[in-house]
């Protein structure tokens, strides 16, 4: 064994980590003198649990109208919601912008958020918004049957997710039942139609061997590829799918009657009670809801807008014309574990 | 008795020294420290639990979800262990042709993430993937048979861990002392039996501590069983987070599935057992026969080739033709090489940060096995066995709650891999140092020399391979980490793990394309070099 060669191996390994540590510790140094209030213009931080392939330009323009530098710090809604109730009192966030009403109501509940000026509050539709005023949508997002246009024409579709759990779909159907969008649907039948009936809808789809996705648009590329005819999905994957693939033969159904297979949840923000940035925090807030933030949504993310007055991209029904059920998104959150534990009773989860 | 009996791992007692003292012990209570953090914020979470919380956990269905995990770590652990063991042999011992070659390419499929790899097989398998189309025009396959479920997440599984066993019994075979096989070959056993009567036996560290990687990953993965829809423990605790917004049930589910990491590890003490693994004799090691493969060449390496294509050619293959879509559509080919450069960054202080942490932790479980120090041991595996969502949020209340400095800070990312990977720095250092010896370092004391300089100047030189093979793992599994990067990092801290993300969660698997290729390129080349040159010095060594 040739020692003298060998022997400095534990100089080299302290070398390098003598580097190491102070690259690491110049980063650091970096990211702390860049992380405070710049100089002159206000700071924002934002947890954005919406995509950045989808909100960052619509952030970049916002710190460019308005002057105030945003820090976004991009992750899972609910993730960023268990993480807003850990950092509890010593948060880091100024807003939180959430994927769905859900993350929005738990960190609500948790008394972390802060009651937002009723000018803003009265911009949208009372059932996008939490009844304490701690949080407010900005846009929504419709449930929709999706289908395949090679197997199915408009009028074979029910009005009604009920109608799924007839034999003739048996073998046709795919859903996420993972995931949260999925969850909340269920969640949105307990509270419109009680367990018994959600549990009795359940098995019956259950018993038509329906095929089960990881997500949303695992589905729709499903139904592109003909394996189901009927997918059950928010309205807008047709569209995330095509951006990624090219045109799709697949088309969005709407149930009708205000059939709980049409509910309408909602992405949202809410202000942090720690913030010390309230007037920055309220300009995000009235940009979102404002003028440019919702004809962004209707635009480039084919979302619903949510407040008044605003017609989404032409190629959609309009919010007005879904018959969404009677939902108040602020109670469907006591309803997610209920339906958690009913997907698990009839085995899907 | 048998030949084999005289020839195995011998019964003797191993060698017990003074109990630790002085800084080691110091510096190994610090760790288990760390180390405990996780499970100490989930006692707290799940000491607040409502008496409705334990209802939903105390369920039959819990029950189940225990044994489907357990039955799933067990399938991959018993698959990845026959793919990783005849392949360590093979690259190692035998004249398989261009086996330095080979003994890269088969440890590659480690650097692949199991949610892009199990992405890829159901791209590619799936119904409608790849495969299909090319199957349908020229044989009219209308639907290939289904690879969700068990069978998807066990194959994916497998495929993504098996180099866990293979580049530690590879590093177990080169670190064998031969006289034992020589023996028995000169005794008249044949090579077959030499192998499954000598040479495995003498392999069990090597073996039980690639087991164990194995099947604590397992336990702990959520992208390949979420992506096969095989429901899980893991599954389950993520369902918490994310679909009931809950963080109790999450918490007292978490505890469960460090008692079930627990139940694996007094498993794989037993399989260790108290044998010793070194030469008892005076002498020293020599290299080792290559043993010619005659008329097994062929399957020799079409089980190579099979196992290469499968879990390396296969992703990469379908990742490149996301990559060339996209770019040819126009989206650009994404290499984002800040990114790159992030992710090399941190992973590489967090595997030299593991490697210190894991010394003190091996040291004493090795050289001074007792029970306070295996309690130690064994509890620095908690970090390891639980989801990468419950050990990020368990700093982000220590930290932004007690150390707010350190709070979304570069080194806590480092610590996190820390706390996340410290097994995969642990288990081979174990492994060498069992297989060194105490002989050395006691016959350098007697002569007088410090504590401190024995193990720069001795024992450091002689268990390279284990402290190489360490740091190499935690590095390569931290490249590919996700979830506590994604909580924990600077805001604006990019790695190649979060670019792919970013893209995938958009379905613009285009995006996620580059970072994917890049974080295979980052991960490829260093293990390509570290096996070069341990190669290279084997060859001078043998020179001389």
């Amino acid at each position: 064994m040739p020692q003298g060669e060998r022997g400095p191996i534990v100089r080299r390994l302290a070398g390098l980590m003598a580097l190491v540590a102070a690259v690491g510790m110049l980063s650091a140094c970096g990211s702390d003198s860049s992380g405070g209030s710049g100089a002159g213009g206000a700071s924002l931080v934002v947890y954005s649990g919406r995509e950045e392939e989808l909100v960052a330009p619509l952030l970049a323009r916002f710190e460019k109208d308005e002057g105030i530098d945003l820090e976004v710090r991009y992750g899972d809604s609910a993730e960023l919601a268990a993480t807003l109730l850990e950092e509890g009192d010593a948060a880091r966030a100024d807003v939180f912008f959430s994927q769905d009403a859900g993350s929005l109501g738990v960190v609500a509940e948790a008394g972390l958020l802060t009651e937002l000026d009723d000018s803003i509050l009265e911009r949208v539709d009372s059932q996008f918004r939490s009844d304490e005023g701690l949080w407010v949508g900005t846009s929504g997002r419709a449930r929709v049957a999706a289908y395949n246009t090679n197997a199915l024409a408009e009028e074979d579709l029910p009005d009604s997710v009920h109608a799924f759990t007839d034999p003739e779909w048996k073998g046709r159907i795919g859903f996420p039942p993972t995931n949260s969008s999925f969850q909340a649907f269920v969640a949105g039948m307990i509270a419109t139609e009680g367990e018994d009936d959600t549990r009795a809808f359940l098995g019956g789809l259950v018993a038509n061997e329906p095929e089960t996705y990881e997500d949303n648009e695992a589905v729709v590329r499903a139904l592109a590829e003909g394996v189901i005819d009927v997918g059950l999905v928010n309205h807008y994957y047709i569209y995330e799918v095509e951006a990624d693939e090219g045109p799709i033969p697949v088309e969005n159904h709407f149930f009708t009657g205000g059939d709980p297979g049409a509910l309408v949840n909602a992405a949202g923000v809410g202000v942090l009670a720690s913030s010390e940035e309230m007037d920055a925090a309220r300009s995000f807030v009235e940009y979102l809801t404002g003028d440019a933030g919702q004809r962004y949504f209707a635009e480039d993310t084919f979302e619903y807008p949510v407040a008044h007055g605003l017609k989404p991209s032409v190629e959609l029904v309009t919010l007005d014309q879904i018959q969404s059920p009677d939902v108040d998104l602020s109670d469907l959150g006591e309803r997610l574990q209920p339906a958690l534990t009913l997907l698990a009773e009839v085995g899907l989860l | 008795m048998s030949l084999a009996g005289h020839l195995a791992p011998s019964r003797a007692p191993v060698f017990r020294g003074r109990p630790a003292r002085g800084g080691l012990l110091v510096a190994g209570l610090a760790v288990g420290a760390l180390m405990l953090l996780p499970v100490a914020y989930l006692v707290l979470r799940a000491a607040g639990a409502s008496t409705e919380s334990w209802d939903l956990i105390l369920r039959a269905r819990t029950l189940a979800l225990a044994f489907r995990s357990i039955g799933l770590a067990a399938a991959v652990t018993a698959s990845a262990v026959a793919i990783g063991v005849p392949l360590a042999w093979l690259t190692a011992r035998t004249d398989l042709p261009s086996r330095r070659l080979w003994s890269v390419l088969v440890a590659l499929p480690l650097v692949i993430p199991s949610y892009v790899g199990a992405f890829a097989l159901i791209a590619a398998l799936g119904p409608g993937g790849i495969v299909q189309d090319l199957l349908a025009k020229p044989f009219g396959v209308e639907r290939l048979p289904d690879i969700s479920g068990f069978v998807g997440a066990w194959l994916a599984l497998t495929l993504f861990t098996y180099p866990y066993v293979y580049l530690l019994v590879a590093s177990g075979i080169k670190g064998l002392d031969p006289s034992h096989e020589e023996a028995a070959r000169g005794l008249g056993e044949s090579a077959w039996s030499t192998f499954v009567r000598v040479t495995l036996p003498m392999l069990r560290p090597s073996i039980a501590a690639g087991s164990l990687l194995v099947a604590l990953y397992t336990l702990h993965d959520f992208g390949a069983v979420s992506l096969m829809r095989f429901q899980t423990f893991t599954q389950a605790i993520y369902l918490q987070y994310r679909g009931a917004f809950d963080r109790t049930p999450a918490a007292i589910l978490s505890l469960f599935l460090v008692a079930l990491a627990l139940g694996v590890l007094v498993m794989e003490h037993k399989a260790r057992g108290r044998a010793r693994y070194y030469r008892s004799g005076a002498g020293s090691k020599r290299p080792s026969r290559v043993l010619s493969l005659g008329r097994w060449k062929w399957p020799a390496l079409l089980f190579c080739g099979a196992v290469t294509a499968a879990a390396f050619a296969l992703p990469v293959s379908v990742i490149a033709f996301w990559l060339i879509r996209g770019a040819v559509s126009g989206d650009g080919l994404n290499l984002t090489w800040a990114a790159a450069g992030n992710s090399v960054l941190v992973s590489g202080a967090g595997a030299l940060v593991a490697l210190v942490a894991a010394l003190p932790v091996a040291l004493l479980a090795v050289r001074f096995p007792g029970r306070s120090t295996t309690v130690m041991e064994r509890l620095s595996y908690s970090g390891y066995a639980l989801p990468g969502i419950v050990v990020a949020l368990a700093l982000v209340f220590f930290t932004a709650n007690f150390s707010p400095a350190l709070y979304q800070s570069l080194p806590l990312v480092v610590i996190a891999y820390v706390v996340l990977f410290l097994p995969q720095a642990v288990e081979p250092l174990s492994a060498s140092l069992l297989q060194l010896g105490p002989r050395m370092e006691e016959a350098a004391r007697a002569l007088g020399v410090r504590r401190t300089r024995v193990f720069a100047r001795i024992v450091a030189p002689l268990i390279a391979r284990g402290l190489v093979s360490g740091a190499a793992l935690v590095f390569l599994t931290a490249m590919k980490e996700l979830p506590a990067t994604l909580l924990l990092r600077p805001t604006g801290f990019e790695t190649l793990a979060t670019r792919v993300w970013t893209g995938a969660t958009a379905g613009l698997y285009a995006h996620a394309a580059g970072p994917a290729l890049l974080l295979v390129a980052a991960c490829a080349v260093p293990l390509y070099v570290l096996a070069r040159r341990v190669e290279v010095r084997e060859v001078e060594v043998k020179a001389d």
